[in-house]
């Protein structure tokens, strides 16, 4: 019979033991885990730190390009690496429902073992409960996550200065639509996998070349719009972006044009958008499209010092209109 | 991108046509875009700034969300508080104030209230809960209709006993009659419905030309197809010859869909529907017929409400009948918001005043 998780698995007891160390430390295996304190101990290393945390609520857990657990390691490694840090240790809290398959646990292990190995972080801490059926769906995981921040570097979402080119790092609203299509009753097939990678390699390769980047953010919920507006109002400052720069993979252009949704709002995982003086554009581009998760890097607009806290988008047929922030949920339209 | 689409989205074609609509430059005219859909769509890509100022676009009431009554959207409310029930509906229905509740606050308070992208989705979850009756929110107009009736019928064949459906769904031709009828607008063309003429054709629209003497053309969603739309009408009116063309022609054709057709007619009948703005307008709504109504959640629920009354000082009525422009409202941009609307308008992505609002045109534009 498939072994599952079973309530006793949370109650701190012998089951639990068996659990965190069979299925978690001797798979995220570090000094700190392995010490199964209470707390683990950072030397202090007396630069800037970067604290983050985030939680993860998936479904399905596994999707095409990634699952929860690359999801969870990926996201904090993210919003550490966009804020000028260099990732180095997370913590991973899992809530799990009662009869999950433990195989499923066991994979989703896997790949935070993968994602934090590519990221180069250690896992240093973690916790595990154990919620009745019905109570949670599936898996749901908090990671936290403390990072250095990089000497020299200053980004930040109030940063932005008219003249800086906005540049996004690939094709957008993959995860999005990747998830969309893997949901019930939505049998859409085709080339579409989410983006979801950790991507402090590619910032270290901009960095290097330009620490001047003014700003740099992933658009995750709401998408490259979203976004934008949000860095618009916190900076103060106005931006024009050209639709025709946009990169969008054929695929996910299609599902968004049957559900009559705008890609610009969709969910990125794997993506960022970074702010830099347009002098460095050339180097940073070069810099971006020379490492894997940024091969499709390109300028897709312009920062201006006028329509301070709105986005402007360009269309295809050269007209303007506004880019607003997404409001609710996304819906496909009924007509 | 499909090169089909692509193809109706090109700069060069669609500057063309902007070129020979701009050569009538003096005719005044005032065209309304029946569908939500096609206010979205002059809006998303800025169409509004290229035609020439004597060029006005209306909204009209094409919007299956919300041309929804007030009082219908209480019932459907009501219904999903009723025990051992599940609803299933379109996403936008979700948000849509009731004069009490929102289904969306409906399901925080733990009723079972579901979104799917399709009929058959609801058929599926009525095939899996045997203990619940599923009721589906049969909002939509000729479009969505025919995939109601399919609901139904296919429920019947395999003997559900579960399964049944609160019809909302409406008839475009009659509500523009009324419109028409009630002549507080003048209107010189009308941009036809796209996705409800690929189920009933042009055909359904000659009186309008005929009776009113007003241009009529079909249009697709992508900027050359309603371009296109605009020439021909805009060549109609300055012949003084209205007719209905048809700018939609890889989707659409005169007799429509004939196999729709029948469905639409096999399990429903016409009868008199109430209109958010319109009032109640006969044979414009599809009612569901003696032989299904065992599907019927009307005949199989008695759905009690409070006393209906739109919310104060919303005026999406106005909206849906071109009588203002959404930023016209006092509620634009003020109170009401997408992520707090006050009327339907500004809850679906086909609401003219969530259109208006998303895409900045905020002063009424032309």
């Amino acid at each position: 019979m498939e072994e599952r998780i079973l309530m006793a698995h949370g109650s701190g007891g012998k089951l639990s033991h068996e659990l965190i160390t069979r299925c978690f430390v001797g798979k995220l295996d570090n000094p700190w885990l392995s010490r199964m304190d209470d707390a683990a101990v950072i030397n202090n290393t007396n630069h800037k730190l970067a604290f983050t945390t985030d939680s993860y609520v998936v479904t399905p857990l596994f999707f095409p390009g990634g699952d929860i657990g690359k999801l969870a390691v990926c996201g904090t490694v993210n919003d550490l690496a966009v804020s000028g840090a260099e990732p180095q240790y997370l913590s991973l809290a899992l809530i799990l429902e009662e009869g999950l398959p433990v195989a499923d646990l066991e994979r989703i292990i896997e790949s935070i073992r993968q994602a934090s190995l590519e990221a180069n972080v250690s896992i240093i801490t973690g916790d595990t409960k154990v919620v009745p059926h019905g109570k949670a769906d599936g898996i749901f995981i908090n990671t936290s996550g403390v990072g250095r921040i990089l000497p020299d570097v200053n980004v930040s979402g109030a940063n932005v200065k008219p003249g800086d080119v906005v540049i996004v790092s690939g094709s957008v609203g993959d995860h999005g639509m990747t998830i969309m299509a893997q949901r019930e009753g939505l049998r859409f097939e085709g080339d579409i996998a989410s983006d979801c990678a950790p991507l402090n390699g590619l910032v270290a390769n901009m960095l290097a070349v330009c620490p001047q980047i003014h700003c740099m953010r992933d658009p995750t919920r709401g998408g490259v719009a979203t976004t934008l507006n949000e860095i618009a109002a916190q900076s103060g400052v106005g931006m024009i972006i050209n639709d025709d720069a946009v990169p969008v993979r054929p695929p996910v252009r299609a599902l968004c044009e049957m559900l009559g949704l705008d890609p610009l709002y969709i969910a990125n995982e794997g993506k960022l958008l970074a702010f830099a003086p347009a002098e460095f554009a050339g180097q940073l581009l070069y810099a971006m499209r020379a490492h894997k998760y940024g091969c499709d890097a390109a300028v897709i607009g312009v920062v201006t010092a006028d329509n301070l806290g709105q986005v402007i988008l360009r269309t295809k047929l050269g007209t303007s209109r506004m880019l607003a922030m997404l409001a609710g949920d996304i819906l496909p339209r009924i007509c | 991108m499909q090169p089909e689409i692509k193809a109706f989205r090109d700069p060069e074609l669609a500057l063309a046509l902007v070129q020979k609509i701009k050569k009538r430059a003096s005719l005044k005219a005032r065209l309304m875009e029946f569908c939500g859909s096609h206010t979205a769509s002059v809006l998303k890509h800025g169409l509004r700034h290229l035609l020439p100022e004597g060029i006005e676009m209306l909204s009209g009431p094409g919007c299956p969300v919300c041309v929804t009554a007030q009082e219908d959207i209480d019932r459907a409310i009501a219904l999903a508080q009723l025990p051992d029930i599940t609803i299933c509906t379109f996403g936008d229905m979700l948000k849509v104030p009731g004069t009490y509740a929102s289904l969306q606050q409906a399901r925080a308070d733990g009723c079972d209230v579901r979104m799917v992208y399709s009929t058959l989705d609801a058929l599926e979850i009525a095939g899996q809960n045997t203990n619940k009756a599923v009721v589906f929110l049969g909002v939509g107009f000729e479009t969505t209709a025919p995939t109601i009736a399919a609901s139904i019928a296919m429920a019947k064949d395999r003997r559900f006993s579960n399964y049944s459906v609160l019809s909302l769904a409406k008839l475009c031709p009659p509500v523009m009659k009324a419109m028409l009828d009630g002549g507080e607008i003048k209107i010189d063309g009308i941009i036809c419905p796209g996705h409800v003429s690929a189920i009933i054709g042009s055909k359904p629209y000659e009186f309008i030309p005929s009776s009113y003497g007003v241009a009529c053309a079909v249009a697709g969603f992508e900027p050359v197809d309603i371009l296109l739309a605009v020439d021909l009408l805009l060549t109609q009116i300055e012949s003084g010859k209205p007719k209905v063309e048809i700018a939609y022609g890889r989707t659409v054709s005169p007799a429509g869909n004939s196999h729709a057709q029948e469905l639409l007619s096999c399990v429903f009948e016409l009868a008199p529907a109430r209109w958010r703005g319109v009032g109640e307008v006969a044979d414009s709504g599809y009612k569901i017929r003696d032989t299904y109504k065992d599907f019927d959640a009307e005949r199989l629920f008695e759905i009690k409400t409070a006393p209906s009354k739109e919310p104060a000082g919303c005026r999406c009525g106005d909206v849906l009948r071109g009588v203002i422009k959404p930023p016209e409202c006092p509620l634009f941009g003020m109170t009401c918001l997408p992520e707090r609307p006050t009327g339907p308008c500004m809850v679906s992505g086909e609401g003219a005043c969530a259109s208006y609002y998303l895409f900045g045109e905020s002063t009424g534009g032309k």
